[in-house]
């Protein structure tokens, strides 16, 4: 019965419809803080797209050249040394965050940002950029590489992030994916499309734990696969640890030795960016060798480092243990010890620290897998989920919210609506109540976080819930509804239960850009944002079409002879003349025929009715006879 | 499992045909249709008993999802979208109640018009009292993962025994006897929990 759901049933020579040149092509990305990769999958054969060089990595470095033109990639990543006043990296640690967030990030950070409310600006080239234009340059240079590649347009990816993002770290990426004018198809946890990557070229089944360690993001997922369910049971991490720590870490530690030696010295946002460089180069030579030699120089005056693979291991395990900490706490929500893990997947190129290999081997007790590549396994992934999701595939994706969801109550107390850990999508609902009399509004303050109180969870949203007719306090039932769909983004609503009064919020997060902000830059990044408009109406006005017009003909192929000839013919001139219009341009002719088939199409639908109702009561008649013999 | 229900033939929103009640997709035009308000036993087309096979449900859980999680409609119309996220939705809610034995006890109660033991926060049977307080002395006690092990077979043994007197109170619609149990139940779920954390920071020290 199962299969005949999946069985398309075409009147011969009336289908298929043409697919007008609309692509069903769609790329994986992985935007990741250090390197993004883009790779693509055509039966279920993943391939990432390389440079003339052969390398897959893309560095998420982005130059402003005077003009305003963005140089993304290897090119800014040279001109850092050069000319660090106009270039940014590592943009991702800034994603949906405002100015008291980057603050707390800890260590000296090579972004000048700009004061201000909402999500945090940074200057460069003399430019005021959010990270979500930035990182739309990345995703626009991504968007070129495989336009390039594949010879054709590209306008629908699958984006991964951290499993640990929040909705607005979410947001702003999906936000940035639009800027570039590219269609997220899903967005999919790193961790979770580093194991479909992995369980299916290993078809590995078990209990696996993907610990990802990235370039400015920590995450640990635990899932479990089994014949093409990838399942997650618990997630954890920290959007703001990664490799990133590990630069600024030996940075902290140079610094230190220079101020024995220099006294105090003033550095600029520039100095900071090189000497992050410096940091990285001293991280990548202690992975392979013992120990290294470094030289840094600020304010003409030269200084040179020794660091030993020893000093570095013992810089780097405070944020090792914070991970290993992490791991833990995932594995008791999973209900899960170490050793019924039946393997841990690496992935993330900070995983190539040996300290970390150590760790992670002692707490599970076996040695890590390694026999992927750590940088493109999420690219990987994406691409087979963008196939999964334009082609179709047997295999799936659950997955689960990363953070608890609530509201705030009485008392700066968070109400948990929603668990973290919970499968999604899911949609909950509570009732609160209003606690004065004649109460008529009700502020609503949206959080996500562990944390009991409020000011110790991120605040995603605040809206007032308006036209609550005067009762006495506590007699009306609010009932908020939290709804978290597949991309793990939420949309809240409240109702007034008594009397109906709603409204419906998809969270615009406190640190995000507003609708203006956003359609404002989509002006900007697009010169023909009205005519690309108009071609996604046409488009929808044609799948719309096309479902209905396929809904017709299953329906005259099953029940065409409760239709005289006469009737039947006209029935087909009208899909005819549908079909001609959907071939055509003019979304309204489109729309019109649409609702023509359907009114010409209502006394077809009601003998079918009928005859469904007979047989359905036919049916039950039978059925009540059986059960009567049986007794 | 994908048609569940002969009775209440409505009309198929996408090509205006019949189709059943509890019916995931128009046998005519194969379009997803709304989850509907059907409990979470009918969703998963099982009779409303307390036992059940918890692989089987699991398996079928995924069938379901295999074939409405919003991922296979990544190329369908709004509407569908829509009408698959809701289904997902519904599924995952199910699914959640029915595979564990205290959330499915709470919510068969509720079906058979009882008040459900979610917000009962006090236990007054006096018997249960003296035993877990006992049983957490011993455990607060424990300092080796062996003893942690004897106390949580304990714990594990008593679930299953309590699931299963459960399951008989139901069949012998005794529901008075079976939230008295679900209300042990609920506290034997929570000593093995604390058996495990306990015995987690004995482990990964």
């Amino acid at each position: 019965m199962i299969e005949t759901v999946l069985l398309q049933i075409h009147e011969p020579g009336e289908t298929p419809l043409p697919h007008a040149g609309d692509s069903d092509l769609a790329v994986g990305i992985d935007l990741g803080t250090t390197n993004s990769v883009v790779a693509v999958s055509n039966d279920e054969t993943p391939e990432v797209l390389r440079d003339e060089n052969g390398s897959g990595l893309v560095p998420s470095v982005v130059a402003y050249a005077p003009d305003g033109s963005a140089i993304v990639g290897q090119l800014a990543k040279q001109l850092l040394l050069m000319r660090p006043e106009t270039v940014i990296s590592s943009v991702k640690r800034l994603m949906g965050r405002g100015l008291q967030d980057v603050k707390s990030i800890s260590g000296t950070l090579p972004f000048e940002v700009i004061e201000g409310e909402g999500m945090v600006r940074l200057k460069v080239s003399g430019k005021e950029l959010t990270p979500v234009e930035i990182s739309a340059d990345i995703l626009r240079a991504l968007k070129e590489r495989s336009e390039d590649q594949l010879k054709q347009k590209v306008e629908k990816a699958v984006i991964t992030v951290p499993a640990y993002f929040d909705d607005a770290a979410r947001t702003a990426t999906k936000d940035a994916a639009r800027l570039a004018g590219l269609q997220v198809l899903r967005l999919v946890n790193e961790p979770t499309a580093a194991a479909l990557a992995y369980g299916l070229d290993k078809e590995a089944e078990g209990l696996y734990a993907v610990y990802d360690l990235g370039g400015g993001t920590f995450d640990i997922s635990l899932l479990r696969m089994e014949k093409g369910v990838f399942q997650v049971k618990s997630t954890g991490g920290d959007a703001s640890l990664g490799g990133d720590d590990f630069d600024h870490a030996i940075l902290e530690y140079f610094l230190t030795e220079r101020r024995a030696k220099f006294g105090d010295e003033k550095l600029t946002t520039d100095d900071v960016k090189i000497a992050l460089v410096t940091g990285r180069m001293a991280k990548e030579c202690l992975t392979e060798n013992d120990s290294g030699d470094f030289v840094l120089e600020f304010n003409g005056q030269s200084s040179k480092h020794t660091i030993t693979r020893e000093k570095f291991d013992e810089l780097a395990a405070p944020l090792v243990d914070r991970t290993i900490d992490i791991c833990r706490n995932v594995l008791e929500d999973g209900d899960t010890f170490p050793d019924e893990v039946k393997g841990i997947v690496l992935v993330g190129g900070s995983t190539r620290v040996p300290l970390v290999r150590k760790r992670v081997g002692d707490f599970f007790g076996q040695s890590p897998l390694s026999d992927i590549n750590p940088d493109e396994v999420v690219a990987v992934g994406a691409a087979l989920q963008a196939e999964a999701l334009t082609v179709g595939s047997d295999n799936l994706l659950l997955d689960v919210t990363p953070l608890s969801l609530g509201i705030e109550t009485m008392g700066g107390i968070v109400e948990k609506v929603i668990p973290r850990n919970t499968p999604i999508p899911v949609a909950k609902a509570q009732e609160f109540t209003t606690y004065q009399d004649g109460q008529s509004a009700m502020a609503i303050h949206v959080l996500q976080g562990e944390r009991e109180m409020v000011d110790q969870n991120r605040s995603l949203a605040r809206f007032i819930l308006k036209g609550i007719p005067p009762m006495t306090a506590g007699a009306a039932r609010i009932r908020v509804t939290f709804s978290v769909d597949a991309d793990g983004l939420l949309t809240v609503g409240a109702e007034e239960v008594t009397t109906g009064v709603s409204q419906e919020v998809a969270v615009k997060p406190s640190y995000g850009l507003s609708d203006e902000e956003m359609a404002h830059m989509l002006r900007d990044s697009m010169v023909h944002a009205k005519e690309d408009m108009e071609v996604r109406l046409l488009t929808e006005a044609r799948v719309e079409a096309k479902r209905v017009m396929e809904a017709v003909y299953s329906a005259l192929h099953i029940d065409g002879k409760l239709l005289n000839e006469d009737e039947r013919a006209h029935i087909n001139v009208v899909l005819n003349k549908l079909d001609e219009t959907i071939a055509g341009d003019d979304r309204h002719t489109i729309n019109a025929m649409v609702e023509e088939l359907d009114r010409e199409t209502q006394v077809f639908a009601q003998r079918r009715m009928d005859k469904g109702i007979e047989e359905a009561l036919t049916g039950v008649n039978v059925e009540k006879l059986e059960s009567a013999i049986e007794s | 499992m994908l048609k569940n229900d002969k009775s209440g033939v409505h009309p198929c929103w996408s090509c205006k045909g019949p189709v059943g009640g509890g019916d995931l997709f128009c046998e005519t035009c194969h379009a997803v249709q709304p989850p509907g308000h059907i409990d979470h036993f009918t969703r998963f087309g099982l009779q409303k008993a307390y036992s059940l096979d918890v692989d089987g449900l699991e398996r079928s859980y995924f069938e379901l999802q295999r074939h409405l999680h919003p991922d296979r409609f990544a190329n369908k119309t709004p509407k569908e979208k829509t009408l698959s996220q809701q289904q997902a939705v519904s599924l995952n809610e199910a699914f959640e109640v029915l595979k564990d034995p205290l959330k499915r006890a709470d919510y068969l109660l509720s079906v058979h018009g009882m008040t459900g033991i979610s917000h009962d926060h006090t236990v007054n049977d006096p018997v249960l009292l003296m035993e877990a307080m006992e049983t957490r002395e011993a455990l607060m006690e424990a300092q080796t993962v062996d003893t942690v092990n004897a106390l949580s077979d304990k714990a594990r043994r008593d679930v299953r025994d309590c699931v299963r007197a459960i399951a008989q109170a139901f069949d012998q619609e005794q529901y008075d006897d079976a939230r008295k149990l679900a209300l042990r139940l609920k506290y034997l779920t929570k000593l093995l929990e604390e058996t495990r954390q306990h015995k987690a920071r004995l482990v990964m020290k």
